[in-house]
């Protein structure tokens, strides 16, 4: 059987493993630069598109054509997703039970998008084996729902990737901690990402890993984390300096990611401190810890009620788990760690590296479907209750959350009028009583009965969810035996012929060539220095004399020009001379920002007292 | 095949969870898909159709309330869930209490949520909904216990009398658990968008 690899498509970041055919380990794969991480976002450029940190780097400048995050948009309709398209740089339009992006004058689907960065990972692992690789195992959210798989499945097949079985996140986690570390007793896995939160409870034993519930929020994490810090940051900005950044794109890009490195400092230090150059001033503030808990406090609070419904699913109370695994780069922030600790009573496990840990177990499954493991099997279970829409508007329900995957239900259908044909059917999930307020799936239409009286056809339909979590239904008429014909039309989602459409066109989004990317990349450094040192002048004029202001704009001149070129050197060379040019501008701004900084502080504590 | 078959047992519902587990566990290991990736297309289609119908059977009968619900269906031939829905039914001796209640509810729902309830109402509906809570338990404590132990030992002839008793006790607990809902929504105690979680 050929290679299949592993990837954990994240909101944030994604990777890709596979399983050491030596050792048995699961291993990560890094690019040529050695970096494991593939920031999961692309940009969109007319010479070509940009991916993971070429295109993170164009996030500021080019925030309208520069995605991110996109695994929140996959298998959403524009009404499950408008409230948060207000923090998006880039333009979400709805179509036709799906979203699209728009990137100039095209659109493109987040399966699409989201193909650009599995090809990506695709590429990277067919270098590093030195053969083409077509099979994968890709991970998604526990909680995700059939719409939300499929469209995993179909950004698989986009990127040329047969995605062979889709994983849950959490479930991923336990299969690379059941290998190396936790043999047998009942997990916890605590999954917070970048955008989603799950948790699954297991039981471990003999190499089976069976789990009992699962629950989580596929609209929590990181990001929001992000949010709630940049909001705060708008209104102090708002207060001290008397600007209103919400407009303005580029500035909600720095930001937001002045926001996140914050964030990230403050898992290590009890304070840090943010300075961004924005166009007029110099924003700068120390922020703590503490501060930060307050913002996050209520989102982080907010997961701890799935984890009771899981625990109460599984039957079980907190202190009966053995062991707590964290999983996602969310979890290590120490307010969230405290929480989970406090609700089970246990330090939790992190020795596997939370932000790798999903794709290693990815990877393990992949070794397993190819034959090469067969002491463990992985035993999972459907995060939602399946149900179809009766008399009423009331939900029926088939096969109810939490059930073991792969399973199946069946129910008969008949006529309700003489020499009907066709039978309507509105199959869908979640676990409210009435139809409306659950997640359609899809309408089927059960068609070619033979006229009879009404009651008379029997019809028996399957509902089959396969171990992807993902739903097929067949029907048959039992009188005459023969199938009847099903037409499916997916509330959310693509055809099958957008796909391939999309297939065929997934050479237009190719990446750029490597020379044209480097191009990209250089000019990018050289429009970053551009808009800081413009900046700078207009800000920091009187703090320079005419000489090396006239220096300065004489660099300035020199690199636009040099930025027009396609001599990436000649842009190099213009970037690092700009750059030096401006060294001792900057530590005058730097200086004159942290004074500003700590005159405003002594102001407010003067107003306190 | 029924459930009790894909594991070989009888139609018994005294069942040791311990060795049905084990049983699932070997059963898993032979026949998951997993293991066989390898198999041509339509051997695929059976390992799934197989595999699926263990897990369901696993499902229906580790938990012993549900082993009853499924066994009732299945005496009444009723393969499929279609129907199977029981209709709740109030158990005559606490009918009074229950008209009662259900005024009560009444009452709360037509003052709505931004009058809400005054603390007397409130503790009045939350020791109903106690004393209904010990009720529901006992229901099902006489499911679990007598009533299984005496489809068990039924005979031919006393299985009958035995299903009927099981759909009765299932009709009261139906009822009790849908009540109990309700106050736990009067009284704004229902985990938002789980109302219905319980109902399955």
């Amino acid at each position: 059987m050929s290679r299949i690899v592993g990837i954990d498509l994240g909101t944030t970041n994604s990777l890709v493993a596979y399983v050491d055919d030596k050792t048995g380990l699961p291993r990560v794969i890094p690019d040529r630069d050695g970096q494991v991480l593939l920031p999961s976002i692309v940009s969109f450029t007319p010479e070509g598109v940009l991916v993971g940190a070429a295109a993170k780097r164009r996030l500021v400048r080019r925030p309208e054509s520069t995605v991110y995050s996109v695994k929140r948009l996959m298998g959403r309709g524009y009404d499950d997703v408008k409230d948060e398209l207000g923090y998006l740089p880039f333009k979400v339009q709805p179509a036709d039970g799906i979203v699209k992006i728009q990137i100039g004058d095209r659109d493109v689907t987040p399966p699409e998008v989201s193909a650009i960065v599995l090809k990506s990972l695709k590429e990277r692992a067919e270098a590093h084996f030195g053969e083409p690789i077509e099979k994968a195992v890709v991970t998604v959210p526990a909680y995700f729902n059939d719409s939300q798989r499929q469209a995993t499945k179909d950004a698989g097949r986009i990127a040329g990737l047969d995605v062979v079985r889709i994983v849950n996140e959490p479930t991923a986690a336990s299969l690379a901690y059941g290998l190396q570390r936790i043999k047998e007793g009942l997990i916890a896995v605590y999954d917070l990402g970048g955008g989603t939160f799950d948790i699954s409870i297991l039981r471990v034993k003999d190499g089976i890993l069976e789990v009992l519930a699962t629950n989580g929020n596929t609209h929590l994490g990181g990001d929001d984390f992000d949010r709630a810090i940049v909001l705060a940051l708008l209104a102090d900005i708002r207060t001290k300096h008397g600007a209103d950044l919400g407009r303005d794109l580029e500035a909600m890009q720095e930001l937001r990611l002045a926001a996140e490195a914050a964030k990230i400092r403050l898992s290590a230090d009890e304070r840090t401190a943010l300075t961004i150059p924005f166009d007029g001033f110099t924003y700068h503030r120390a922020i703590t810890r503490a501060e930060v808990e307050a913002l996050i406090g209520r989102l982080v609070e907010s997961t701890l009620a799935p984890c009771r419904m899981a625990l109460a699913d599984a039957g079980l109370a907190a202190a009966d788990i053995d062991e707590v695994v964290l999983v996602g780069g969310s979890t290590r922030v120490p307010l969230v760690r405290r929480r989970v600790q406090e609700l089970f009573g246990k330090t939790p496990h992190s020795q596997l590296n939370p932000d790798e840990v999903v794709a290693l177990g990815a990877a393990v499954q992949a070794q397993i479907l190819a034959g090469g493991i067969t002491d463990m099997l992985l035993l999972d279970v459907t995060p939602l209750s399946l149900g179809i829409e009766t008399l009423g508007g009331i939900v029926s329900v088939l096969i109810p959350r939490n059930t073991t995957v792969p399973t199946s239900a069946r129910e008969m259908f008949t006529t309700s009028v003489d020499g009907q044909h066709v039978v309507d059917m509105h199959v869908v999930q979640g676990e409210r009583e009435l139809a409306k307020d659950c997640r359609s799936l899809a309408r089927f239409e059960l068609s070619g009965i033979d006229p009879m009286p009404a009651g008379m056809p029997k019809i028996e339909v399957v509902f089959l969810i396969d171990a992807n979590g993902i739903l097929s239904v067949t029907a048959t008429e039992l009188r005459s035996g023969k199938a009847a014909a099903i037409e499916v039309k997916p509330t959310y989602g693509l055809s099958e012929a957008d796909v391939e459409r999309m297939v065929e066109d997934s050479f237009t989004n190719a990446e750029a060539d490597v020379e044209a990317r480097l191009l990209i990349e250089t000019r990018n450094e050289a429009d970053t220095v551009i808009t800081h040192v413009e900046r700078a002048l207009a800000q920091g004029r009187r703090l320079v004399g005419d000489d090396e202001h006239a220096a300065i704009v004489a660099a300035l001149t020199a690199l636009k020009d040099a930025r027009n070129t396609t001599d990436r050197d000649r842009i190099r060379e213009a970037t690092t001379a700009t750059n030096q040019t401006t060294e001792h501008l900057a530590e005058l701004m730097m200086d004159a920002a942290l004074k500003g900084a700590l005159a405003s502080r002594r102001a407010d504590e003067i107003m306190e007292k | 095949m029924d459930h009790f078959e894909v594991f070989g047992l009888p139609r018994r519902l005294g069942i040791d969870t311990a060795e049905l587990q084990r049983k699932f566990y070997e059963l898993s290991r032979r026949g998951h898909p997993d293991f066989h990736q390898a198999a041509p297309p339509e051997r695929q289609a059976e390992i799934l159709e197989a595999s699926a119908r263990l897990n369901a059977a696993y499902r229906a009968l580790r938990d012993p309330l549900a082993r009853i619900e499924y066994l009732v269906r299945l005496e009444e031939g009723r393969d499929t869930r279609e129907g199977a829905t029981v209709k709740p039914k109030a158990p005559p001796e606490l009918l009074e209490e229950m008209f009662e209640i259900q005024e009560a509810l009444q009452e709360a729902k037509s003052a709505g949520q931004s009058v809400g309830l005054d603390a007397g109402a409130k503790r009045t509906l939350s020791d109903q909904r106690d004393r209904l809570r010990a009720r529901y338990e006992q229901e099902e404590a006489r499911l679990r216990g007598p009533l299984s132990q005496a489809w068990d030992a039924a005979g031919p002839a006393d299985r009958a009398g035995a299903l009927t008793a099981f759909k009765e006790a299932l009709a009261v607990r139906a009822y009790l658990r849908t009540v109990i809902d309700d106050i736990d929504e009067a009284l704004g105690e229902s985990e938002e968008g789980h109302v219905s979680h319980r109902r399955h």
